[in-house]
């Protein structure tokens, strides 16, 4: 039950990341959800072997201390506070995350979970995730809060993948977490140089390239 | 065996790094390129028995991917030197641990057994690439970078989830650790079908944005039409390869299991509607090297619909990756120097090519020639090969519209590329010092000469490997 509850945590995160218009505050948020994926993932089991606890301790480690703390800090840098008005307005964005939800909850109920499994609410909570973090990802202009959608539909993809850690071998899983924090890093320097480049990282200025 | 050909070139990148700098760094590419293409040969021509639990094999799929990525970076390699020469102001380091590191894993993807650790070699690929996308540190190739690293992660995470889905899947099969591909086939059937394929839709997008499907392919104009044309080489001919192999493992499972009709029908859909925006937005292209991603996007649409017509169009699907891997050398590098020769890449700006380089430009049309799939060059048995299969068997119309837009790209792509060949050089181009070599044509005269002889002659060890690799697509063990 309290795993449902903290999946249904996500799902409200989701919510508020969509409306904030603060850098600051999406990162937070995204740091809060990383971490409420970690307790989901010791929560899951009874006993807490060694290598879960590794697995939980180093998602908390990158998802909501070393890559907030690399994003906060280039923000610093950067002086970015208030986002500047997304391509497709906060009320909308909400809106379209609602009807996100609902069809997630729709194609859930066509992937049924195995039996037994204590979170019923896996698939919609992974799936919302995901278009959240696509959505943030799409109509944002700030390139870093395009970095904080990547990491946010990174949560999806890992909620999905807690129902699967008894089974998947820690290679898989710490490549997954490793992948992660090196594509942070990369797109932290590109988004340095977009900032020397340019002088404002409003990827709305990388519109010279098209047909 | 298999951990050198991964290794090696990680190794030789470390060497790299570490080595004065100088030009010295770029003549390591091709020595290390043969090397590696020495080991997928020997690898390939030996057999012996394997651990089963070895994490890394070379199977005849994955086998005739690496040949062909391994042939197309040494022909690359050899061209890196001469072509860097031009470029003095640029630091070899990056460029060079940047390649090798493509090399690396694109032999770790090629041997994966594993899905995950499949996926983990593309999104490693993905990230070692991003660097040679920026490699002319302007504006505009930071733009080109940016939309290549988002769109690339992006569908990357939707391949991961694919992955996952099809990992939960095996579970609720009652198919434990570890999911090796050759497991997951055999034991497909029990596989519950929805999972199965909601995770293949995940897949193919995911895979597809790396292949550069259309609509999933916005970053490829911008990022093949702001580097150089080697950068653009490797992209076009081999990171789209290995995600065209990754998608082909996942499909492979899908067929297995009973399901290839529903995946059939969305990579025809995918190729087709790939192919025909190509033909789009080819007509009355202004940029010679958005022209070619656009010609890239239309032959990974040709690789997914030969893949979707399945039966014997697998094999000339598969075949069709070398014979497209070799062409591009030569349109990218060819273009390459013609684009050095004018100092830009706006069609208008290029005129009478033929009088300005000679060689180069007629690689260039040779290499037109070769891609729109004219005889007698490889891509034609591919393309002939494709629609008779596709024709004979009950996708009339399909391959009927395949044709179809093949004659329309073969006109699209001819309007654009004919005028800057022909003529003479406009009197107020840009003028440089540029002059065709032996170390920046030879190269890409191999690469056409290899097309020539992949279309007229497969040597039998390559036709057996071909016709196995086809079988693993298909779905048998």
């Amino acid at each position: 039950m309290s795993i449902n509850l903290l999946l249904a945590a996500t799902m409200l995160l989701n919510f508020m990341l969509v409306a904030t218009s603060r850098v600051n505050k999406a990162i937070q948020l995204a740091a809060i959800q990383g971490s409420v994926l970690a307790v989901i993932l010791l929560l899951m089991h009874e006993h807490w072997a060694f290598h879960v606890v590794l697995m939980a301790l180093s998602t908390v480690a990158i998802k909501s201390v070393v890559i907030p703390i690399l994003l906060t800090r280039a923000q610093a840098r950067l002086k970015v506070i208030q986002e500047p008005p997304p391509y497709i307005g906060y009320t909308l964005s909400i809106l379209l995350s609602a009807l996100g939800t609902g069809l997630a909850f729709l194609l859930a109920r066509r992937l049924p979970l195995q039996a037994g499994v204590l979170g019923t609410l896996f698939v919609p909570a992974s799936l919302t995730t995901l278009f959240t973090g696509f959505l943030i990802l799409t109509t944002r202009r700030r390139a870093l809060t395009q970095v904080v959608g990547y990491l946010v539909l990174e949560n999806g993809v890992y909620l999905f993948s807690l129902l699967l850690v008894k089974n998947m071998p820690l290679l898989v899983e710490t490549g997954v977490l490793l992948d992660l924090v090196v594509g942070i890093f990369v797109m932290g320097i590109v988004i340095n140089h977009i900032q020397q480049a340019f002088d404002s990282q409003d990827t709305q200025r990388l519109a010279h390239l098209r047909d | 065996m298999y951990l050198a050909l991964i290794n090696f070139p990680l190794l030789a990148a470390l060497v790299v790094w570490f080595m004065k700098p100088g030009i010295r760094r770029a003549r390591v590419l091709p020595v290390v390129g043969t090397l590696h293409l020495a080991l997928v040969i020997l690898a390939l021509s030996t057999t012996y028995r394997l651990r089963p639990d070895a994490w890394f094999r070379l199977d005849p799929l994955g086998g005739w991917i690496l040949l062909t990525v391994s042939v197309l970076f040494v022909i690359c390699a050899f061209y890196a030197p001469a072509y860097l020469a031009l470029r003095p102001e640029r630091d070899y380091a990056v460029f060079g641990v940047c390649m090798l590191g493509f090399l690396s894993m694109a032999s770790l993807t090629a041997a994966s057994r594993h899905p995950g650790v499949l996926w983990v070699g593309m999104e490693a690929m993905t990230l070692v690439t991003t660097p040679l996308i920026y490699y002319n540190h302007n504006k505009r190739s930071l733009e080109a970078t940016w939309k290549f690293l988002m769109l690339g992660s992006v569908g990357l995470a939707l391949a991961l989830l694919g992955t996952f889905f099809i990992a939960y899947a095996a579970d609720l099969g009652g198919l434990g650790e570890p999911l090796y591909f050759d497991r997951l086939i055999a034991h497909a059937h029990l596989l519950p079908a929805n999972w199965l394929k909601a995770g293949f839709v995940l897949i193919l997008v995911g895979y597809g944005t790396k292949m550069g499907l259309a609509p999933l392919h916005t970053w490829k104009p911008d990022a093949y039409g702001e580097t150089p044309g080697i950068v653009g080489t490797i992209l076009a001919g081999g990171v789209t390869s290995c995600a065209f192999l990754a998608m082909c493992r996942m499909y492979s499972v899908v067929s297995a299991a009973g399901e290839g009709p529903f995946a059939r029908s969305l990579l025809i859909a995918l190729g087709l509607l790939s192919m025909g925006w190509a033909c789009v937005f080819m007509i009355r292209q202004t940029d010679l090297r958005r022209l070619l991603a656009y010609s890239s996007v239309e032959h990974v649409g040709i690789l997914a619909f030969g893949v979707g017509i399945g039966g014997a169009a697998t094999r000339f699907a598969l075949y069709h990756v070398a014979a497209n891997a070799l062409v591009k050398i030569v349109l990218f590098l060819a273009s390459g120097n013609i684009v050095r020769c004018y100092s830009s890449h706006g069609v208008q700006a290029i005129s009478g090519a033929f009088r300005r380089a000679p060689v180069s430009a007629w690689l260039f049309l040779l290499g037109f020639i070769a891609i729109t799939c004219s005889p007698p060059f490889a891509p034609f048995v591919a393309i002939f090969g494709i629609s008779s299969a596709a024709i004979q068997g009950g996708h009339p119309a399909a391959g009927a519209a395949f044709l179809v837009l093949l004659a329309l790209l073969f006109i699209a792509m001819g309007s654009v590329i004919l005028p800057v060949l022909q003529g003479v050089p406009s009197r107020t181009r840009v003028r440089t010092p540029y002059k065709d070599t032996v170390g920046t044509t030879a190269p890409v005269a191999v690469a056409l000469l290899l097309a020539l002889v992949l279309g007229l002659w497969l040597p039998k060890p390559l036709d057996n490997l071909l016709t196995r690799a086809a079988m693993l697509v298909e779905g048998a063990r």
